[in-house]
């Protein structure tokens, strides 16, 4: 299978360097993805939270604590901390964004497409619904990073299974 | 790189790059820079040949068969021993246990010596920059035995605390001290004939981790003076899966076997056993015999290049790769800063990028790495990093596979600037 064309690289390769084996890394490394690894959104800690998940990616050594608030059904404040490369951060960092002032099952159907997408699917890739989240759409393209994007949803489930508790 | 031209025996990495297949190969498009040898090495034709021929000629099960293939494989499988006795500078071949690698050695000591020798309140004395697999079976032993651990710290050059060994040792209460030759993060040559000596002087027993020693360095377990040494195949050129410990020869007759099985009874009967002499004791069931014969192949290999040239190509690496990864600005090198007591073995960060975003771009590059937390998740605290990068080297890197390093490193800081 030949690769759909990458979009204009401007990840710093030189001409001709981009290879047929790999997708351009432009394709990882979006803007959107840099400015939430810079500047992440909801970052900290939350008094009374109704949910603490602490999360490691024993492999890497990445970490992510995640702390919810609810009001009845509905997520009405976020916050992560932890340590972990550009693509887990800027992901839950997007993640705290698009989930605030949703409802539980909204939430889930979210985390059902975000997986989607990072299995590959690409009519889950142009939901709307998932914000700035779309950026991370070229990641199922470089399969040992899917983890790092999924981190933080993964720690996110699990706040809705002890919230539910 | 002046150095390699100015050293009157110089290796000829032409010729050594092409003794490994796997060198020879694009990777995204660029020829591959393997520069992560202390997670594996590449393996030269001579080990691959090595155990293929065994496969298609002698394969057999050992020390059973009365027919010739057997007869063949043992004796293979026994000349691989004495090939590691003679490696480890061991004058008996019977002090050398075959085993899956370092971890398994480890867990070995663990079970059976460490269960056997020690007591609740014996301390056994790791440090800080060990790899998880001399730290967690020694944390299982604790828990079994009410044995207490204790850590040596390293300085923030990455040179062990000799203070710290005499302060632990002081309190006389320490029976084994752990510890390795070169710690996989930081490339430090640990001081161990010095560890050794002080050790014994309190009485204490020493095990040193040759993972990454036994790649890179001359070892003589005499002249060390250690008690244990053990290393894996697949860190120097041999097959994963094997590897060896080495320990004296009383120790061993000491230890109570931790596996039991065929290979390693002398009668077996209904309520008990009793078993073979060392070291067949510790080597339950069918071993790895085509492993051993690779393990034996690459120390041929490896000293078929010449002890003498390898390590001036190691001090070159070192020394070119500490002044280019220098150079490099936000670059944050980790362990020794000069050249001496260390390895070709880079650890460092890079302001503003983590070190999974280096490895993915240099990865593109063709440019192999490893980033995480190298399976020492105690230095990492130390060094107050969650992780770093690594770059490590064996006798086929050239320099500029260290340039590539840095160029690539080059590109990461443009695309995170972008």
């Amino acid at each position: 299978m030949t690769d759909p064309s990458p979009p204009a690289d401007r990840a710093g390769n030189e001409p001709g360097a981009s290879s047929p084996a790999m997708p351009s890394l432009s394709s990882l490394y979006q803007q959107l993805i840099l400015e939430h690894y810079r500047n992440p959104r909801n970052r900290g800690e939350l008094p009374e939270a109704d949910a603490d998940v602490r999360m490691n990616n024993p492999s890497c050594g990445d970490a992510v604590r995640l702390q919810l608030r609810f009001e009845g059904d509905r997520i009405v404040a976020t916050r992560f901390s932890g340590e972990g490369c550009s693509i887990s951060q800027a992901s839950t960092s997007m993640m705290t964004q698009v989930v605030q002032g949703k409802s539980v099952a909204e939430v889930q159907q979210l985390i059902e497409r975000v997986k989607a997408m990072m299995r590959g699917d690409e009519a889950a890739a142009r939901d709307r619904a998932l914000g700035d989240l779309r950026a991370l759409a070229g990641v199922h393209r470089f399969p040992v990073r899917v983890r790092c994007a999924l981190l933080g949803w993964n720690a996110l489930e699990e706040a809705l299974r002890q919230a539910r508790g | 790189m002046e150095m390699l031209t100015r050293t009157a025996a110089v290796l000829d990495l032409e010729r050594v790059r092409a003794d490994f297949p796997a060198l020879a190969q694009e990777v995204n498009g660029r020829p591959l820079a393997y520069l992560d040898s202390a997670a594996t090495a590449q393996r030269p034709r001579a080990v691959l040949d090595a155990v293929t021929q065994f496969s298609i000629q002698d394969n057999a099960n050992v020390h059973r068969g009365l027919h010739e293939l057997s007869r063949r494989a043992t004796e293979r499988y026994e000349a691989a021993r004495a090939r590691v006795a003679r490696f480890l500078g061991a004058a008996d071949p019977a002090e050398v246990v075959f085993v899956r690698g370092t971890t398994e050695a480890v867990n070995l000591v663990a079970w059976s010596w460490g269960g056997a020798a020690l007591r609740e309140g014996d301390e056994v004395v790791l440090t800080v920059a060990e790899h998880h697999s001399n730290i967690v079976p020694w944390q299982m032993l604790a828990q079994r035995t009410g044995v207490r651990l204790r850590y040596l710290d390293v300085d923030d050059e990455g040179r062990l605390r000799l203070d710290e060994l005499d302060a632990a040792l002081a309190g006389g209460r320490v029976k084994l001290v752990s510890l390795a030759h070169v710690s996989n993060v930081l490339g430090t040559i640990h001081p161990v004939r010095e560890v050794c000596e002080r050790a014994h002087r309190a009485g204490a027993r020493v095990f040193v981790d040759g993972a990454q020693g036994a790649a890179h360095l001359s070892v003589d377990v005499s002249a060390l003076g250690c008690d244990f040494y053990a290393f894996s195949g697949h860190k120097l050129g041999g097959p994963m899966g094997i590897g060896a410990l080495w320990a004296r020869r009383e120790l061993l007759e000491a230890m109570p076997p931790w596996q039991g099985g065929g290979e390693m009874i002398d009668e077996v009967l209904p309520e008990r056993s009793t078993y073979a002499a060392v070291p067949h004791r510790f080597e339950a069931g069918t071993p790895n015999v085509a492993g051993a014969v690779g393990l034996a192949a690459a120390l041929d290999y490896l000293e078929s290049l010449g002890r003498d040239m390898v390590e001036a190509h190691e001090a070159a690496l070192v020394r070119h790769g500490l002044e280019r990864l220098a150079a490099v600005p936000g670059l944050k090198l980790y362990g020794p800063p000069g050249p001496e007591g260390r390895i070709a073995v880079f650890t460092f960060t890079l302001d503003g990028i983590h070190p999974h975003d280096l490895a993915t771009i240099l990865d593109a590059e063709g440019i192999a790495i490893r980033a995480g937390h190298h399976c020492a998740q105690l230095l990492m605290r130390r060094l107050g990093v969650g992780s770093t990068a690594r770059a490590s080297c064996f006798v086929y890197t050239a320099p500029e596979e260290l340039d590539r390093l840095v160029v690539g490193l080059e590109t990461a800081r443009r695309i995170f600037s972008a």
